[in-house]
């Protein structure tokens, strides 16, 4: 039992923490969202790091490290609330690679982990997906109705891609409506689909983490100097303790996060259940720490010109994909009455 | 990161199930008296056998257990519905504050009996006028030739009635500033000047008890951490208690969700998806208290002592533990709310866990000062 990193984990985060500060402070994020348009120099950046495929298998062009190692980077380019793709391909990497036949992944991985081909995922209902993240960038879009996921290929006829303006400018979203009923190669059987589906909500649920990680440390560093009534506010408690309240809900998030990671890695059997705390805990983490920041930031954090809304906004995006967190919080119950009887307990010693 | 359980973990696992499985000491009997004797024999029942204080070194009757261990001593003792030691406050509190601030006299002479249950230990802490600022307290120590007279009131003091020590803390220097004044005695409660009154509390039990101390002798021998020194000792008191206790209590929170999610499968009450829902909200934060509480002691292990991140898991356990006994008697309806039914009990007990130990304004207030950083109010 060891709940903590390696040393080569580690300095992946440091690195990441050092990369971002410095190529996508909260300035570049603005640009991006007030042009629209993702900054390229540091998707190649980011590209030439290997980061796109970081969990990809060695054998499909990958660096064929786990979802742990994914989730510390996500965790971070969520705390940066970087403008990019690296999310949403990354996801649905996580998505073909359990999934997807052989063929299949040794077809669509490699581009997704040189960013040369990039992927991405979303629920449909009807054949339409709302909001598809960075779907107009992509080669393959992957759409998941009732139970089936079906693979499309960007420019093919298959499919309509129309993009869409959300709350959150840092990411480019459209709707992806399936042109012609039927079309698409299907991909997965219902349990290694809904193992890959669970890999990709944890990969939401790093970003999600990391989102609220920010929020919090922006919003003490604000209450650390902000004065009224002659003392920092950060001295009144119901300053104070949001804040305390913050921390302990991204503590969960993380705890519940880091285990999912783990178990995607390591354990199946706990797959689900770890994927269903992640997404419930980091949903409600992001959206609550980011609202507070915004409040405990008073007059300030209303406007456009102070940074925390980006958080808020991407808080709240990140938490309607792939299931919103009642539905996971329902799952959690119905995994529970399975377990409840259970003699000889999974791998997982928690 | 690895989150199974080693070999050797494993085995220590199996040995103290079958232990258990042969040694189950059934269910406990009625009325407070009764309970606590009962848990005092399956104190005394685990120490024959080494698995009352599996983390204390051997030498002191301890297992030298690690401490991944001792949470799964933790928590096949919860899984296994088997009562906790009835020494709690000596096993959970004493011994591990004996073990970073006593003298090697004090450790090997209080030490053993802990475990064994042959004296039991309460906490003398709290006072009418000092509660949340504990430093406040008044209980006077005034320094005589070979030790101490104490005289002063104590209050909300759990098992009382039956310890043989109390950790005390006193004010020994009344010129010093609050927190610089005070000292940490060990108190024996078997003498002429103690007199303990029983409290009885919402559930109508009376775990604890008010203390009236009358110029009470506490020799010199008897101070823990040297005079003065009073406040860094009961800190250490504290923070094992937010830490040490949070990880028991959090199995036994997700044993009583087991079982009401399985009488709520049977009644059918799961396919409203709103209890489906509140269930597993339940569900989700025992379990994110669990991988916290997980973290926390890897983190332990790296940096000796319980750090004030403790106070985190002790404050989620607590709000959480009260959200599950009042979702159970709203599922199973009025019966629940009759006197004999375990779940009112366990809805009024839950009360005071958000009270016991610090309460949680008060830990909202230690992790914004100490782990945030955050202003202090002057
Ligand atoms: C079941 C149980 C067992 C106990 N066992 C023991 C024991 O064995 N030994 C022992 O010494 N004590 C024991 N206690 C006492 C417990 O530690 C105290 O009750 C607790 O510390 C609170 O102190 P108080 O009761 O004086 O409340 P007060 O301090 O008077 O608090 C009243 C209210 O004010 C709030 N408050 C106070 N100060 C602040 C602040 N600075 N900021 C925000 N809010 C504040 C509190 O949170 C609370 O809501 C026990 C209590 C219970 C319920």
């Amino acid at each position: 039992m060891n709940f903590d990193f390696t040393d080569d984990q580690r300095e992946i985060r440091r690195t990441a923490r050092e990369l971002l500060t410095a190529r996508s402070p909260m300035e570049r994020v603005r640009e991006a969202a007030e042009e629209g348009a993702y900054d390229p120099s540091l998707w190649q950046e980011l590209v030439e790091l290997g980061w796109p495929g970081i969990a990809i298998p060695e054998a499909h062009g990958g660096q064929g490290l786990g979802v742990l190692e994914l989730v510390i980077l996500l965790e971070e380019l969520g705390y940066a609330a970087a403008a990019s793709p690296l999310l949403s391909n990354a996801a649905a990497g996580l998505l073909i690679d359990a999934a997807g036949s052989e063929e299949q992944r040794a077809r669509l991985l490699p581009g997704i982990a040189d960013g040369s081909a990039t992927a991405t995922l979303a629920f449909a209902r009807e054949d339409v997906a709302d909001l598809v993240p960075d779907a107009e960038a992509a080669a393959h879009v992957v759409l998941v109705e009732d139970g089936v996921a079906t693979l499309h290929a960007v420019g093919d006829g298959e499919i309509a891609i129309e993009p869409r303006e959300t709350i959150d400018p840092t990411r480019r979203y459209a709707r992806v409506r399936v042109t012609r009923p039927g079309s698409g190669e299907s991909l997965g059987a219902p349990a290694t689909l809904a193992a890959g589906l669970d890999r990709a909500e944890i990969a939401l649920a790093a970003e999600l983490t990391g989102l609220a990680q920010r929020a919090l440390d922006m919003t003490l560093a604000y209450v650390k100097e902000r004065r009224q009534f002659g003392v920092p506010v950060g001295v009144f408690q119901a300053v104070s303790h949001r804040c305390a309240q913050m921390l302990l809900d991204t503590e969960g998030a993380r705890s519940a996060t880091y285990f999912a990671a783990w178990a995607a890695d390591a354990d199946p059997d706990s797959l689900a259940r770890g994927a269903s705390l992640a997404k419930t805990a980091a949903s409600d983490a992001g959206v609550h720490a980011t609202a507070a920041a915004i409040q405990l930031h008073g007059g300030i954090g209303f406007t456009w010109e102070a940074d925390v809304h980006w958080l808020y906004k991407r808080a709240h995006l990140d938490a309607a994909q792939l299931g919103p967190a009642r539905e996971h919080r329902r799952r959690v119950a119905r995994l529970a009455v399975a377990g409840a009887g259970r003699s000889s307990p999974a791998q997982a010693a928690i | 990161m690895d989150l199974t359980f080693s070999p050797s973990e494993l085995a220590f696992r199996d040995e103290l199930r079958g232990w258990l499985a042969a040694h189950h000491p059934g269910p406990e009997p009625e009325g407070e008296a009764e309970s606590l004797e009962h848990r005092i024999d399956w104190q005394r029942e685990l120490a024959a056998a080494g698995w009352a204080a599996v983390y204390w070194p051997e030498e002191y009757g301890g297992r030298g257990a690690t401490l991944v261990e001792s949470a799964i001593f933790n928590e096949e003792l919860a899984r296994a519905r088997a009562p906790y030691p009835a020494n709690v406050l000596g096993l959970v509190l004493g011994g591990p504050t004996l073990m970073v601030h006593g003298s090697q006299e004090q450790r090997d002479r209080y030490l053993p009996p802990i475990v064994t249950a042959e004296e039991i230990w309460c906490q003398g802490f709290s006072e009418p006028d000092a509660g949340s600022d504990l430093a406040a307290l008044k209980t006077r120590a005034v320094k005589v030739d070979g030790g101490w007279r104490v005289t002063g009131q104590k209050v909300w003091t759990s098992f009382a009635h039956r310890a043989k020590w109390c950790m005390l803390v006193a004010r020994s220097d009344p010129e010093a500033k609050k927190h610089r004044g005070l000292t940490y005695f060990l108190m024996d409660m078997e003498q002429d000047g103690v007199l303990v009154r029983p409290l009885r509390q919402i559930t109508g039990a009376a775990e604890f008890n008010e203390l009236f101390l009358e110029d009470v002798w506490i020799p010199d021998e008897n101070v823990v951490g040297g005079v003065g020194n009073g406040w860094a000792v009961a800190l250490t008191t504290l923070m094992n208690e937010r830490a040490g206790l949070a990880f028991g209590l959090q199995v036994a929170l997700k044993v009583l969700l087991d079982e009401l999610t399985e009488i709520a499968a049977e009644r059918g009450l799961l396919e409203d998806e709103s209890v489906a829902e509140r269930l597993g909200d339940l569900h989700v934060r025992a379990e994110i208290l669990r991988l916290t509480a997980y973290r926390g002691l890897t983190a332990q292990m790296k940096y000796g002592q319980p750090g004030p991140e403790g106070s985190l898991t002790k404050w989620m356990w607590s709000e959480t533990n009260q959200h599950a006994t009042e979702l159970a008697v709203e599922l199973l309806g009025p019966e629940a709310l009759a006197t004999d039914s375990p779940w009112a009990f366990a809805l009024l007990r839950a009360r005071g866990n958000t009270i016991e130990g610090g309460t949680t304004e008060i830990l909202r207030n230690i992790v914004a000062e100490r782990v945030l950083g955050l202003p202090r109010m002057r």
